[in-house]
Order: structure tokens, then C-alpha cells, then sequence
């Protein structure tokens, strides 16, 4: 196996609040290959917007990186000083937010804020800056680049700024980008414009993709892989036909019984009895074992590991050894 | 952070005292000395005027009681005179300066006091009326508060005050000066809470519990009424406080300017213009303590307005 | 664009109609303007031709246009107190409040917006911190124990600056200027940091509010996650943002420096328009007051529209 570009070991974000301190992402570890595009799933609150956060150093205080490794090609970053993170941010990992109309500072023209990108991380002259820029806005659809680079963001549909913001996050040729809901606010025919550029920018640049959401449709049509969360830590995580098809965690199980499909002839959704724990009373064992359907004594208990079912794996007791050799 | 708020229930059979000191903000109020020293300096000092006869060695605005060979008794010394102990000192009538003070921290604190309270209903009601009734005397309203607010608070008491002296006959215009002064200084402070109650009203107007009152034959306007005052309660309080050391301090003005509270009835600001004259020949007490007061008076309770606007906000925190 | 500009023209004409209203109220029903210009020995028959002379019968709105025409071509009438046309009462006094407003409203923007930044980059330095400490004290201290006790320390104890007056001024036409001489710029130090002090604590803590702000939105997160260093974004990215809010309420503020001043003038004794006001409210002088009020109206509305051309340049949203 190839070397990870980047990997999570048993990352833990706190947050220390004067009733205690709120673990918000608990032990998660994972991989992210070359060029690969994993999607990490789970609704708000699960901890996935602050996964990706964290991996840049981008937590907003008082929330800190409590334990666990973040390691690029195999070299920590997690520990390093503010001013060598940034050196990281935009040159080897860029970062794409939800909402494209306040990603983009309204009072620079998009070329302004371009070339400002491009010369810090490549140290090119300003006019070749601005060449790689129109170039960048040429490759992510902008039309009549040469002349749009001048305009002010409000001069931009909301599908055509985030194109420039993706154009920002390529400034640079990143290794990785973290994109954090990166269609949620736009319109659905826009939405899937966007992914279909993504993947391809994916492809033509190997750029690997982090794809934070809580639209299995957006992982379904983009993922290699997908990561699901809940509650701070990973339900599941494997290939992204097993996870929809074949998924093993009874969450995940629950939230794909809970999508629309134009094919199957279900009389009604299913839907996972009572809602995610709030960080303050997360019980103890498995973080889901009070909406369960096949929870026993050792759920309640002893909190599961990631372990191997079939070609994905989950966090769930069902798929202890002993238990699978009784099963 | 909603994970953060306690369900209500488990608090709901203790006392509204309890539940307040448990609350976020009782929380926010424990934990900052400086609200906590704000709070605590302004009771005193509220306590200390309302008593100021219990506590001064004499009224020092009745004549009979001051003796002129106590005139310019420095701080801690025995008057010449009476032989009198005078702390603070004595201005050159032989008025004791920390009885002065008492007295004339009562009269500024009364004159701001009812002058928030003046502005404070003007400006809830004719908030309440623009945003319920719209149109053209929403329109007029608004733009007074909007051109009221643009002009310094003290340039519009000293027009009204100028004003109501025109106005009132000569021979009353002692006697009507603290009425003409709260007047003045609440006119020139009451758009804040109008343009605060007109954006609560306008959003509690779409709702549609006030169509509901209608349907089912209740007028709507109480209705509203009930809905919107409690909304708006905890920025008008943060209003009423920040105002109420502005109005403190502009009546100290207007009075240091020579236009506002008599010598015969003195604020904290007359007893500055008094003290003002010896600056230059050497008797600091009589313009330094009043000052002192003063500052001291604006100072604790803005600390505390500022306190309670940044736990009243969590936003700024 | 135009239309933006216009829009605010309008505006600042609507005010000064509005105060125009005021002023013109005061003149007519504050007071008996008959009885204090004829004077104690008129008959009956010569205060009615007064009243015939002056259009007192006119009705309301010809009377207030005749006022308006009069107010704009300066002509106020005669102050009751002076007996001397109140136009030539301002236009004497008017370069010594110029001259004091737009010194201090320099020194409260500049100095303001440095600290007003400074305390939102560093906000949990000692210095952040005892620069809001300050502030607040700056807001609970009135201007004028400011004033005096800038004078106690200057010229009572110190002896460096005077305390009162403009010093010696230099006429170039109309025009007097304290800036020419070396007293009349030692004069101006005490005076200006007295009325700069307010503005300046204000204009701080509105840049350092809406500083961090800014420092809050999407768009600087973004420049984060750009790997733009942290100075960079301060200084391009949030500062002009910042800027935006703050040019309004600045300019706002900096209208009413010239009202401020009236605490100043009669702190320093300085012989400005707005110790005539206080001359003028105490006895109840109407049409000094009228006129000053129209002045200080002028101002707000200039102000406000200049402030609204600043506020074009920064925003590019507004420029189509």
C-alpha cells in the first residue's frame, strides 16, 4: 500500500466550557490516500466540520486539539507552531467553505485576492500571478476569465463564486482540499456543477479531497470512500458502495433506510427512533446504543473499536470476534 | 450553545432570586468582580443620598446652619469657626463639602433618574405606535429620532432648556428648573429605546399569533403589547443603565455650563462650577471631591451597564 | 451612484428644512419678538406697524419661506442681547470653532483607529486591555473635568500652556488662524485634546467592536485557510471592512465635534460659537440661537454627505 497523504490517528477536539469540558471529536483516525475523495458524513453537531478544522489548525478558541496525531506524507503537523501550519494552509492543503457569498471578501476584486494567494505560496511575479489566475478561473468555468477577474464578488451568481473559491483553494496546486459542505448553500442544478467540476479538478490536478456533508447524495455521486460520524467519533468508514449498500453499523444502516430513492418501492422512509446525544451526555459505551434496534449489555458498557465487516469497518459490538464466531 | 441551556424544568419550582443567581447571567455576574464592585458602589451610593440627612453633620443649604468663619477649612481640619470637623473640607461659605456632596449627588441622581424615565416611556411608546401603526407617522417619527440622534444630546437640553425659558415666566424659573432640566435631558435621549421597540414591534407584527388575536375579537394592539415588552426588556434595561450615567453627566454639564440647577438648589455639576473659581488660588477641595463624585457615579454604573450589555449579548463575549 | 449622492443631498436639505422649522418656531412663538424690538415706550399703533413692517400678519408658511430666503442669504436679524446683526456675531467667531473642531476631529480619527486596532489585534495584551479601561473612563468623565484638569496640570501646576483664550491670532481677510503664531498654537493644545478626548475614546471602541467583528466572518476564515498571514489580514483584509461601518458613525461624530464644543469654548474661554450659544441660551438671545442652530444643521448635512462620498470610495457594492 502507498504511503497515506494524510492521517488522522485518534484525533480528540475539546472545548472547555464552565460546565465541564465538552469532547467534541473523540478518537478519530483515518486515512486519506493520494488523489482519493473521502467523504465524511453525519449530521450537524457530529463533529466533522471540526475534524476538518482542526486538521489546519483552523479551530476557533477556546477549542484545541486535545490528543491525537495529524500527520501530511508521514510528517506530524498537528504540533507545529502557528507559523509553520500557515505556511501549510492554501499551499499544501486548501480548504472550500459552505457558503460561497461570505467566503470572498466583499471588497476585493476576485483577481485582488488571487494574486495575493498565488505570490504568497509561489513566489511568481505579479504578472505571471495574474496569468496562473486567469488560468485558474479559466479551469474551474469561469467565462470571459480575463475580463471577470477585475469584478467584485457581489458581481458573481452564487455557483460562479464558488468557483472562484474553488480557484482560490487550487491556488496554490494543494495536495489536499477540505471541503466543507461546499454545495449546501447553492441551488440543486448548481450543486451538481459543482461536484462534477470537483471531481474533475480531483482527477486533473490529484488533488485528494476531504468531502465533509450530510448529503449522501453528494457522497454517492463523488466518494471513493466515506467515513460516517456520529456523536464525535466514526460509525463506519470503507468503500463508498459498501457503506450505501452494504452498510454494517446500525446507524449507518438507519440513515440510508431513511434516504428517497427513485428505484425502490418502499411504503414509507424508516427513520432512527430519538435524535444524537448532546456533547454534555454522550452515555457511555457505544455513543448509539439508547436509539439502537440490536443493542445488548456490552453496548451500554465498553466502547466499541473500529473492527472489520466484511469490506468496511464499524464501530460496533455485532462484529466482535466472539460474537461472529456464535453468529 | 444550546447544549449548554438546563432543561427549565428541573428549575421551575425554585424562587425567581434562585433561578436568577443560577442563571447564565447570575452566573456572568458572580464571576466579574468588576459588576460586582459597579453594583455594590452605585448602591451605596444611592443609599448614602436617599439618607444624606441621617448622615451629614449639617444641611448645607440652610443658611442658619453654616457659620461664614469656617470659610476654606482645608480636608480634616476643625472650622475656625464652629469648631466644626470637616473631612472633605469647606467651600468659602463654611459649607461642609462632604454634606454638600451628599446633597448634591441626590440632586443629579434624581434629575437623571427622572429623565430616563421620562425618555424611556416617550421613547417605548412612540416605538411601540411606529411600529404598529406604519406609514406616514412611522415615517415622521422615525426621521425626528433619526435627526434627534445625530445632534449631541447636550446641544438639544440646552435648546430645550433655552426654550422652556422663554417660555416660563422669570419669577418661576427656580423652582421650575428641575422639572424644565429632566424635561430637557430626557427629550434629548429617547430615540435610542424608539428605534429598539419599533424593530421588535415590526417582527412581532408578522407573526401570526397577532392575526389570531384579531380573528378571535381581541384587539390586537395590547396583545402586541404583552409580546413585545418582554422581548425588548433586556436591551432597554442596557439602554435605560448606559443613559442613565449619559444623563448624569449632562445634567453635571448643563449645570457647569451656568444652565441648569441654581446655586441655591446645586447638583453635583453646580457645586463643580462653584469649585471651578479656585482653581488657581489654591483651595482644590472645594471643586476636587465633587468631581470625585461625580466621575465616581458615571463610572460605576456605566462598568455595570457595560457589564450587563456583554452578558445580556453572549455574541460579544 | 448618482442616485446614492442625491439621495443623501435630499436628505441633508430635509434636515435642515426640519431645522429650519425649529429655529423659525423659536423666532416666532418663543417670546414676544415685537416687545423686544420696540422696545418698553411703544404705543399700541407703533407695534402694530412693526407687525404690519415685519409680516408678522403674513401667513405661516409665507413667513417661514421668507425666513428660510433670509437664513440663506445669512441674514438672521439682530441679536436682542448684542443689538448687532447676529450674522456678523458668527462670522467673528466661526475660524476659532473651525479651527478647534476640525484639530480635534483629526487627532480623535487618527489616534482613535490606531488604538481602536491595536486593542482588537491584541486583545488579551495588558495594554489592549488598559486601553479599554481608559476608554471607559474616558466616556465616564465628562469633557469638562477633562478640561479642567488638563488645565490644572498644564498651566496651574506646569505652567506650560495657557488656560484661556486663543492667544495671538493672525487675520488673513475675514479669516482669523491661531496657527500662525507660536502662543496661539500653544493655546490650541489644551483646548483641542479636551474636545478630541470623547471622540477619540468613542471612535476606539466602535473600531475595536467592529475590528473583531470582521475578524469573525467567513471571508477572513477563508484567508486563513489560504495560509494568508495573520498581520496581512489584519491590515488588507479586515481593516477596510472595518472601515466601512465605522466611516458612517465617524462621520456622524465628527458633525457634532462643532456641538461639542460648546463645553470646550466656555471651559478654555475660547471665543468660539459655541460659548455665544451658552451666552445665548442663558439669555434666552432667539435669534442667536436660531442662527446657531441653522449652523450647526449645515454642518451635519455637509458632514453626512461627504461622509456618504467616503463611504462610495470603500464600498464597491455601492458604486453601481
Amino acid at each position: 500500500m502507498t504511503e497515506p497523504l494524510l492521517s488522522i490517528r485518534e484525533l480528540r477536539v475539546e472545548f472547555p466550557t464552565r460546565r465541564g469540558i465538552l469532547t467534541a471529536v473523540d478518537g478519530v483516525s483515518f486515512d486519506i490516500a493520494p488523489g482519493e475523495v473521502l467523504g465524511v458524513v453525519g449530521e450537524s453537531g457530529a463533529g466533522k466540520s471540526l475534524t476538518g478544522a482542526a486538521i489546519i489548525g483552523l479551530l476557533d478558541p477556546p477549542g484545541r486539539i486535545a490528543g491525537g496525531e495529524v500527520l501530511l506524507k508521514g510528517q506530524r503537523i498537528d504540533n507545529l507552531p502557528p507559523e509553520g501550519l500557515r505556511r501549510i494552509r492554501g499551499k499544501r492543503i486548501g480548504m472550500v467553505f459552505q457558503d460561497p457569498l461570505t467566503s470572498l471578501n466583499p471588497l476585493f476584486r476576485i483577481g485582488e485576492q488571487l494574486i495575493e494567494t498565488i505570490q504568497l505560496h509561489t513566489g511568481m511575479n505579479a504578472a505571471q500571478a495574474r496569468d496562473r489566475a486567469i488560468a485558474l478561473l479559466v479551469d474551474v468555468g469561469i467565462p470571459a476569465a480575463e475580463r471577470r477577474i477585475d469584478a467584485y464578488p457581489y458581481q458573481f451568481s452564487g455557483g460562479m463564486r464558488q468557483r472562484v473559491v474553488l480557484a482560490l483553494a487550487l491556488a496554490a496546486d494543494p495536495e489536499l482540499i477540505i471541503a466543507d459542505e461546499p454545495t449546501t448553500a447553492l441551488d440543486v442544478s448548481v450543486q451538481a456543477q459543482i461536484i462534477a467540476l470537483m471531481k474533475r479538478l480531483c482527477r486533473e490536478h490529484n488533488v485528494a479531497i476531504m468531502l465533509i456533508t450530510h448529503d449522501m447524495g453528494v457522497i454517492a455521486e463523488t466518494a471513493d470512500r466515506v467515513a460516517v460520524m456520529y456523536a464525535g467519533r466514526i460509525a463506519e468508514i470503507g468503500p463508498v458502495r459498501d457503506v450505501i449498500g452494504r452498510a454494517h453499523h446500525p446507524y449507518t444502516q438507519g440513515l440510508m433506510g431513511s434516504i428517497p430513492t427513485l428505484t425502490a418501492t418502499a411504503e414509507r422512509l424508516t427513520q432512527i427512533p430519538g435524535s444524537m446525544p448532546r456533547l454534555t451526555d454522550i452515555p457511555t459505551g457505544c455513543a448509539f446504543n439508547p436509539r439502537c434496534p440490536h443493542v445488548f449489555d456490552r453496548c451500554r458498557v465498553e466502547r466499541p473499536e473500529l473492527l472489520p465487516a466484511e469490506r468496511t469497518l464499524a464501530a460496533c459490538w455485532l462484529y466482535a470476534a466472539d460474537r461472529r464466531a456464535t453468529a | 450553545m444550546s447544549v449548554l441551556a438546563q432543561p427549565p424544568a428541573a428549575q421551575a419550582h425554585r424562587g425567581l432570586l434562585a433561578r436568577a443567581w443560577d442563571s447564565d447571567i447570575g452566573y456572568s455576574f458572580r464571576t466579574s468582580p468588576v459588576a460586582i464592585g459597579a453594583a455594590a458602589i452605585t448602591l451605596v451610593i444611592v443609599l448614602a443620598t436617599v439618607f444624606a440627612e441621617f448622615i451629614t453633620p449639617q444641611n448645607p443649604f440652610d443658611a442658619a446652619a453654616l457659620n461664614l468663619m469656617d470659610g476654606f477649612t482645608p480636608p480634616g481640619e476643625a472650622g475656625a469657626g464652629s469648631g466644626m470637623y470637616f473631612g472633605l473640607g469647606a467651600d468659602s461659605q463654611g459649607r461642609d463639602m462632604y454634606s454638600a456632596i451628599l446633597y448634591g449627588s441626590r440632586v443629579s441622581l434624581l434629575i437623571g433618574t427622572a429623565s430616563v424615565i421620562f425618555s424611556l416611556v416617550l421613547g417605548v411608546s412612540l416605538g411601540l405606535i411606529a411600529g404598529y401603526i406604519g406609514g406616514r407617522i412611522e415615517a415622521l417619527i422615525m426621521r425626528i429620532a433619526d435627526i434627534q440622534l445625530s445632534f449631541p444630546a447636550i446641544l438639544v437640553a440646552l435648546l430645550v432648556f433655552g426654550i422652556a425659558r422663554g417660555l416660563i415666566h422669570p419669577s418661576l424659573h427656580e423652582q421650575m428648573t428641575f422639572a424644565v432640566m429632566t424635561i430637557a435631558i430626557g427629550l434629548s435621549n429617547w430615540a435610542q429605546y424608539a428605534r429598539t421597540v419599533r424593530a421588535s414591534t415590526l417582527v412581532e407584527k408578522r407573526k401570526e399569533y397577532v392575526d389570531a388575536a384579531r380573528v378571535i375579537g381581541l384587539r390586537a394592539f395590547p396583545v402586541m403589547i404583552k409580546h413585545v415588552l418582554p422581548n425588548v426588556a433586556g436591551p432597554i434595561l442596557v439602554i435605560a443603565t448606559i443613559n442613565l450615567a449619559l444623563a448624569v453627566l449632562e445634567e453635571a454639564t448643563l449645570s457647569f455650563l451656568g444652565v441648569g440647577m441654581p446655586p441655591t438648589q446645586p447638583s453635583l455639576g453646580t457645586l463643580i462650577r462653584i469649585g471651578q473659581q479656585f482653581l488657581f488660588s489654591g483651595e482644590w477641595w472645594i471643586l476636587l471631591f465633587p468631581s470625585l463624585a461625580l466621575v465616581t457615579i458615571a463610572l460605576s454604573i456605566n462598568l455595570f451597564g457595560d457589564w450587563l450589555r456583554d452578558a445580556l449579548n453572549p455574541k460579544l463575549r | 451612484m448618482i442616485a446614492h449622492l442625491l439621495r443623501s443631498l435630499l436628505q441633508g436639505i430635509l434636515v435642515i428644512l426640519a431645522v429650519g422649522l425649529i429655529a423659525f418656531s423659536m423666532f416666532r412663538f418663543v417670546g414676544d419678538p415685537i416687545a423686544s424690538l420696540a422696545g418698553q415706550e411703544s404705543t399700541d399703533a407703533d407695534r402694530a406697524e412693526l407687525t404690519e413692517r415685519l409680516g408678522l400678519n403674513d401667513p405661516f408658511p409665507v413667513q417661514f419661506g421668507r425666513f428660510l430666503a433670509h437664513a440663506a442669504s445669512g441674514d438672521f436679524g439682530i441679536s436682542y442681547r448684542q443689538a448687532r446683526p447676529v450674522a456678523d456675531l458668527l462670522a467673528e467667531r466661526l475660524p476659532a470653532t473651525l479651527e478647534l473642531a476640525v484639530l480635534s476631529a483629526l487627532f480623535a480619527f487618527v489616534v482613535g483607529i490606531a488604538l481602536g486596532v491595536y486593542a482588537a489585534i491584541n486583545r488579551r495584551g495588558v495594554i489592549a486591555n488598559g486601553v479599554m479601561v481608559l476608554s471607559l473612563i474616558g466616556v465616564s468623565l465628562p469633557t469638562f473635568l477633562i478640561g479642567i484638569g488638563l488645565i490644572y496640570l498644564f498651566a496651574v501646576e506646569l505652567r506650560w500652556l495657557p488656560s484661556f483664550g486663543r492667544g495671538d491670532v493672525v487675520h488673513i481677510g475675514w479669516w482669523t488662524t491661531g496657527l500662525l503664531t507660536d502662543t496661539g498654537r500653544k493655546s490650541l493644545v489644551l483646548p483641542v485634546l479636551t474636545l478630541g478626548f470623547f471622540q477619540l475614546t468613542l471612535i476606539m471602541r466602535l473600531v475595536r467592536a467592529e475590528m473583531l467583528e470582521t475578524m469573525r466572518t467567513d471571508y477572513v476564515r477563508f484567508a486563513r485557510a489560504r495560509g494568508i498571514p495573520e498581520r496581512r489580514i489584519q491590515f488588507r483584509h479586515a481593516l477596510r471592512n472595518t472601515m466601512v461601518p465605522v466611516v458612517t458613525i465617524v462621520g456622524l461624530q465628527l458633525g457634532s465635534v462643532i456641538a461639542f464644543a460648546i463645553v470646550t469654548e466656555t471651559v478654555f474661554q475660547w471665543p468660539g460659537l459655541g460659548a455665544l450659544f451658552v451666552n445665548a441660551v442663558q439669555f434666552v438671545d432667539i435669534p442667536v440661537m436660531a442662527a446657531y442652530l441653522m449652523f450647526v444643521a449645515f454642518v451635519f448635512a455637509a458632514v453626512n454627505f461627504l461622509t456618504d462620498f467616503v463611504y462610495l470610495l470603500i464600498d464597491p457594492r455601492l458604486r453601481h
